[in-house]
């Protein structure tokens, strides 16, 4: 039964779109797009924030990176496999340049610095007028393959869930690997870790870099999906949902992370639908309160790692 | 039988200064040798820079001047990791074992620096020094004793294959039965080729183990010889032995 699971939940996922076709609840796939959006920037912030143990909160800046790299690109002519590979490229070495440069920070002070990459980045998209035409926003034409133009929601529906299917194999070869292990060694004790002969800083680096690679890709599949990409799409608070994925559905838990997703991406649309107008402002408010009992409850998390769980079970004892 | 010092010295640190922040001065001047094969120890009382000293040999903190020589290399200011690659390993102060990484988990990650192998007999041997850990190695490294945690702090070390082992009290926290057992397991270590140096709190155990020694008062060596010799000299005695 456990090892069917999976399988079980990627055949329902798969047939979502067919079961909702021409009903009342075909803005479901829509909404499985953005979960599964939210499911691949949870799984790439979860090598740094789960694996590694940093704390990102401007996580979302690289989303906007990619995103903005392929409309730009888009804009210019080039064609979606080369612009999207070249979103994920610029991601990637922004976050590596910016890696270099903070990595040696730890804790809150890491957390602080992300923080303020975040926004420097959104303002600067928003001020940048000559290239990103600023808070009014880029057009985007639709994603075309083999002359054919792709703009309706189930084929991003796919495309998006083919991306999570590989970010799921990505992070579970990367977890159980001698790279994996070297990730939580330093999460534990990284001193302990830079004395076993593990080179810290570059495995840092490297799951920098790699989370912002999964950041990239979103926001270019992202930025095709729309068909135009504002700043707006890039603020503070997406960072902190995504840090909320992880945490809520358990840090360094590939399957938690996806559940976490479904959740906290999922909670808004289910809000929409069952909360009355007048009570639909205070879905932030509902939104926090389900934090706040997870954290009271379960602070490691719905479905954690086993590691984490053995961590937080030896604290409390 | 030909003294370990013909052999010349394997490390060598010479006027080393370390300075904490900008005003503790940790060492002031430190110069000392330790000879291929040899056990040394350096004893001194606490806050007297013999972890800093060891910090500074294993690439944890840079020193402000001075030389660290390894094998005729120097070594100071180079990053722990390619310190470690160079066959010098540090058992840390507290042991700082993984405690959510299983004891085979901890083992691998002491032979990261190496190149990529099975490492079946680094394994065996570590097993064949400390059997207890052959026998938990699925178990998590937090649930082991302080005396295994100890072993497996070793262990660790030992994975990498290092040409000097250097050991930051080894026996702090542990029973005095179990400081027995790994004092001989340093000894027999030392038989296979390896160099020791440790720093240790419990000087009358590190001069019955060691050869030489030096002794460190406020970040200087003030003695240094045999350690038979000061084992019986009456400041030594009076001061780190608790004899009159």
């Amino acid at each position: 039964m456990k090892r069917a699971l999976p399988l079980i939940l990627i055949a329902a996922a798969a047939a979502l779109p067919w079961a909702v076709q021409g009903t009342g609840a075909a803005h479901l796939v829509r909404a499985g797009g953005i979960i599964g959006l939210y499911m691949i920037l949870g799984l790439g912030l979860n090598f740094t924030l789960g694996y590694v143990g940093l704390f990102d909160l401007g996580f979302i800046a690289f989303y906007g990176i990619g995103a903005y790299t392929a409309a730009i690109l888009a804009g210019l002519g080039f064609a979606p496999p080369l612009t999207i590979a070249l979103a994920v490229l610029s991601a990637v070495l922004v976050r590596f340049l910016l890696g270099l440069t903070i990595l040696r920070l730890r804790g809150d002070y890491l957390a602080v610095v992300t923080m303020g990459f975040g926004e420097i980045s959104r303002l600067i998209i928003n001020n940048l007028d000559a290239v990103t035409n600023g808070p009014k926003g880029l057009q985007v034409p639709p994603l075309r393959f083999f002359g054919i133009s792709l703009s309706e929601n189930i084929y991003y529906y796919y495309l998006i869930m083919a991306v999570v299917l590989l970010s799921i194999a990505a992070s579970r070869r990367l977890e159980n690997s001698r790279i994996g292990r070297a990730w939580v060694a330093i999460r534990e004790d990284e001193i302990a870790a830079g004395l076993s002969g593990i080179a810290v800083g570059r495995l840092k680096l490297l799951a920098f870099c790699l989370s912002a690679a999964f950041a990239g890709l979103g926001g270019a599949i992202f930025a095709y999906w729309e068909q135009f990409v504002t700043p707006e799409s890039f603020v503070f608070w997406e960072s902190i949902l995504v840090v909320s994925i992880v945490v809520l559905g358990g840090m360094g838990s590939v399957s938690g992370v996806l559940l976490g997703a479904l959740i906290l991406s999922g909670c808004p649309v289910i809000m929409q639908a069952v909360l009355s107008p007048e009570w639909i402002n205070y879905r932030y408010l509902f939104f926090g309160f389900i934090l706040l009992l997870v954290i009271l409850f379960r602070p490691q998390g719905i479905l954690p790692s086993r590691r984490r769980e053995a961590e937080l079970l030896n604290e409390s004892s | 039988m030909s003294s370990p010092q013909a052999l010349g010295p394997i490390l060598e640190l010479k006027e080393l200064h370390c300075v904490y922040g900008k005003k503790i001065r940790a060492l002031k001047g430190v110069s000392l040798e330790v000879c291929l094969g040899e056990i040394v120890a350096l004893i001194g009382n606490n806050g007297a820079g013999k972890t800093t000293m060891m910090r500074a040999i294993a690439g944890q903190l840079k020193p402000e001047q001075g030389t660290v020589n390894f094998s005729g290399r120097s070594i100071g200011g180079m990053p722990a990791h390619e310190i470690v690659r160079l066959g010098v390993c540090l058992v840390p102060e507290g042991r700082r074992i993984f405690p959510r990484l299983s004891v085979m988990e901890n083992l691998e990650m002491g032979a990261y620096a190496r190149p990529r192998a099975d490492f079946k007999q680094e394994y065996e041997h570590v097993f064949g020094l400390f059997p207890v850990l052959g026998e938990r190695r699925r178990q998590l490294g937090g649930t082991l004793s302080g005396g295994e945690q100890q072993m497996l702090a070793i262990g660790r070390a030992m994975m990498a294959a290092p040409k000097l082992l250097m050991l930051d009290e080894p026996s702090m926290g542990l029973a005095p039965v179990i400081v027995d057992k790994v004092f001989e397991t340093i000894s027999r270590i030392n038989k296979e080729g390896v160099t020791i140096f440790l720093v240790e709190q419990n000087a009358k155990r590190a001069l019955a183990a060691a050869s030489r020694a030096y002794v460190m008062e406020t970040g200087q060596i003030v003695l240094s010889g045999s350690a038979s010799v000061l084992a019986d000299n009456p400041s030594i005695k009076k001061a780190y032995l608790g004899l009159q």
